[in-house]
């Protein structure tokens, strides 16, 4: 009973979360520092593709791993440099990534394999088993711990709270939002391996398939706290395997269930606590302000 | 010190078109990976928009839902929201039209039949649009998020009645119904089949139109108040949250109106996934626009050039494929979007 429970649903739901959970954590970092971040389907994207084809250069899902982090994080550069540098506008430039980094992958896959749908498959014997799993678990306990419990973690909080205090202590806001921005591109980009290196064995055309907003919604419905987004990215999680377990399933009359209202309920639910139905959700004070 | 002798519209161009520049510099940069020269992508982008009858009617056909979402985004800007749910209020006005194939399937007269699709893509993208309007007026959810995820449930909710409620029964594609040939809207003999005729004339009188009712009416009047001020408009009594509401639903209705571009010029039925990401191209028309209505105009047709003249990309060179569109407008984007690299900060 309890052991396929575990294989049958615990397992799965844990699976599909993983992603979510990466995104939606660096998110956070991103967001708790004052720094709005809608470029994580991009990050997840990019980390997708570069942990896929990095996987199969090295025969070394680890180093795959390791490198789709920091393609996300090389791309959250880009972001950074033009947000906190050149001060464009958060959301404007969020958005532009996410169509930068759609082209990017295809571009490039056409370059080496001269396909511009899906790289080429991981060979099994350097396939995840679960590894992602523990890791993911272990990023979520030293993301509660830093963020509550280090000066580093407090410091980045003030950052999106109290700029004002955070200067007057002596402290940096402009490398501490760096320092959000470039924890967003990391994990979002370990998520995007997480989808291409474990949950599938290749790299496939537009696989983030808006993964980054999902994540976005679980920081939101989490109100910025670490184990309340990661419950959220279990929420969104049972909705996926829900989806997946009923995928042409017959309940009642001859027809499949559709499975478009279930595909729905994560950003049905958002809307709903957005409105302030189910408690409110308040964003960090200074987030998206620009720091001088 | 007066050194600057250029006004601030002027400025805002200048820095547009600079920023749009640096972007496809930068885009057709990136060919040089591919062993391509740049100027080679330029002349197939140029030639492939403007080559032919047919070539340059792709262009405005696919300039012409971008002039819309160009709008939708401007329009509530100016009242300081940030429109990010075009693409799905376009959904949804396309869904609209779409269903006035199994409403009304007996309309004799073209004339009714197109108002009556008119007014059923813009309610219907209105409505999507209102939402996210009104939560912010009434429970101030911030309308980034909420676009967002509106645009997440149109793509379910149209594949839903384009599956089960209004579906093709005759055709094994996910799309709906043909619309009776009395909804189909004629093209120009001389762009070869390319699917846009005078509406394209209709849409351009309508950002003309939108132009002059932002500033000579009280409606623009108050939305530039509350753009400017929310509080200094508040004191004059100007609502910010009919404002907000209006606007949006005005957004969304625009927007909506691609359907009738899509569904009565080309398709003449919902076809999912038949926007080639025009809500999101929209953000960016605006932007290079900088908030000028007209300016929506050559902006929405820049991103047309750029978004037909990719589609030759595949076939005229062996390793650049039309991808490259997207990676020049993330970076037109940035581009225009980096204040910092056109002003000097002013302490």
């Amino acid at each position: 009973m309890i052991d396929s429970f575990i294989q049958s649903w615990l397992l799965p739901v844990m699976r599909v979360s993983t992603p979510l959970i990466f995104a939606a954590l660096g998110g956070m970092w991103c967001e708790r520092s004052g720094v709005i971040q809608i470029g994580l389907e991009g990050f997840i994207l990019i980390g997708s593709f570069f942990g896929a084809i990095s996987t199969l250069y090295f025969s070394n899902p680890y180093l795959g791993f390791l490198f789709a982090g920091i393609a996300g994080m090389v791309l959250s550069v880009l972001y950074g440099v033009v947000v906190l540098h050149y001060r464009a506008n958060q959301i404007v430039a969020g958005t532009a990534l996410n169509l930068f980094a759609m082209g990017i992958p295809p571009f490039l896959s056409k370059i080496w394999y001269d396909s511009t749908g899906s790289t080429p498959p991981i060979p099994t014997e350097s396939q995840f088993k679960i590894a992602p799993l523990f890791i993911m678990l272990m990023i979520v306990a030293l993301t509660h711990i830093v963020f509550y419990y280090s000066r580093f973690g407090l410091r980045l909080r003030f950052a999106g709270e109290h700029p004002k205090a955070l200067e007057s202590a002596g402290v940096s806001i402009k490398t501490k939002r760096w320092q959000g921005v470039l924890m967003s591109g990391f994990l979002a980009g370990l998520g995007g391996g997480t989808l291409s290196i474990y949950l599938s064995s290749s790299f496939i055309r537009n696989m983030s398939a808006g993964r980054g907003f999902i994540a976005l919604a679980a920081v939101i419905l989490g109100k910025w706290k670490p184990i309340p987004t990661v419950l959220a990215c279990l929420l969104f999680g049972v909705t996926e395997a829900i989806q997946i377990r009923l995928q042409g399933v017959v309940i009642w009359g001859t027809e499949p269930v559709p499975v478009q209202w279930i595909q729905i309920l994560p950003y049905l639910i958002t809307m709903i606590v957005l409105a302030g139905a189910v408690g409110r959700s308040y964003a960090p004070k200074s987030l998206g302000q620009v720091a001088e | 010190m007066k050194a600057i002798t250029m006004n601030a519209s002027m400025r805002a161009l200048v820095k547009s078109i600079l920023g749009a520049m640096l972007g496809l510099f930068l885009g057709l940069m990136i060919c040089w990976f591919t062993g391509e020269s740049p100027i080679k992508i330029l002349k197939i982008l140029f030639q492939s928009a403007f080559g032919s009858g047919y070539d340059f009617g792709m262009t405005l056909f696919y300039t012409a839902p971008l002039l819309l979402t160009g709008l939708a985004v401007a329009i509530p800007f100016k009242s300081g929201l940030f429109n990010i749910g075009a693409e799905g209020q376009l959904t949804m006005g396309a869904l609209a039209a779409s269903a006035v194939a199994v409403v009304a399937p007996n309309v004799q007269s073209p004339v009714l039949a197109i108002a009556l699709a008119v007014v059923f893509a813009f309610v219907g993208g209105g409505i999507w649009g209102a939402i996210p309007g009104f939560l912010k007026a009434k429970r101030g959810s911030h309308e980034v998020i909420t676009t967002i995820m509106l645009n997440f449930i149109a793509a379910g909710v149209s594949a839903y009645f384009t599956l089960y409620v209004l579906k093709d029964p005759n055709s094994a594609q996910a799309e709906t119904l043909l619309l009776p040939s009395v909804y189909h809207l004629k093209a120009f003999e001389c762009f070869n089949g390319a699917p846009m005729g005078p509406l394209i004339f209709w849409l351009l009188a309508l950002v003309v139109f939108l132009y002059f009712w932002m500033w000579h009416s009280v409606w623009g009047y108050e939305l530039k108040a509350v753009g400017e001020n929310e509080k200094a408009a508040g004191v004059y009594g100007i609502s910010k949250q009919k404002i907000w509401m209006s606007s949006m639903f005005l957004a969304g209705g625009v927007a909506g109106l691609v359907g009738i571009i899509e569904v009565l010029g080309n398709s003449h039925r919902f076809k999912i996934g038949f926007s080639a990401d025009y809500g999101f191209v929209g953000i960016a028309v605006a932007l290079v626009a900088r908030g000028n209505i007209l300016g929506i105009i050559p902006s929405a047709l820049l991103f047309g050039i750029l978004q037909k003249g990719a589609g030759s990309l595949d076939l005229e060179t062996d390793k650049v494929t039309r991808d490259l569109s997207y990676i020049i407008q993330g970076l037109i984007i940035l581009g225009v979007a980096a204040e910092g690299l056109w002003t000097r900060k002013r302490k």
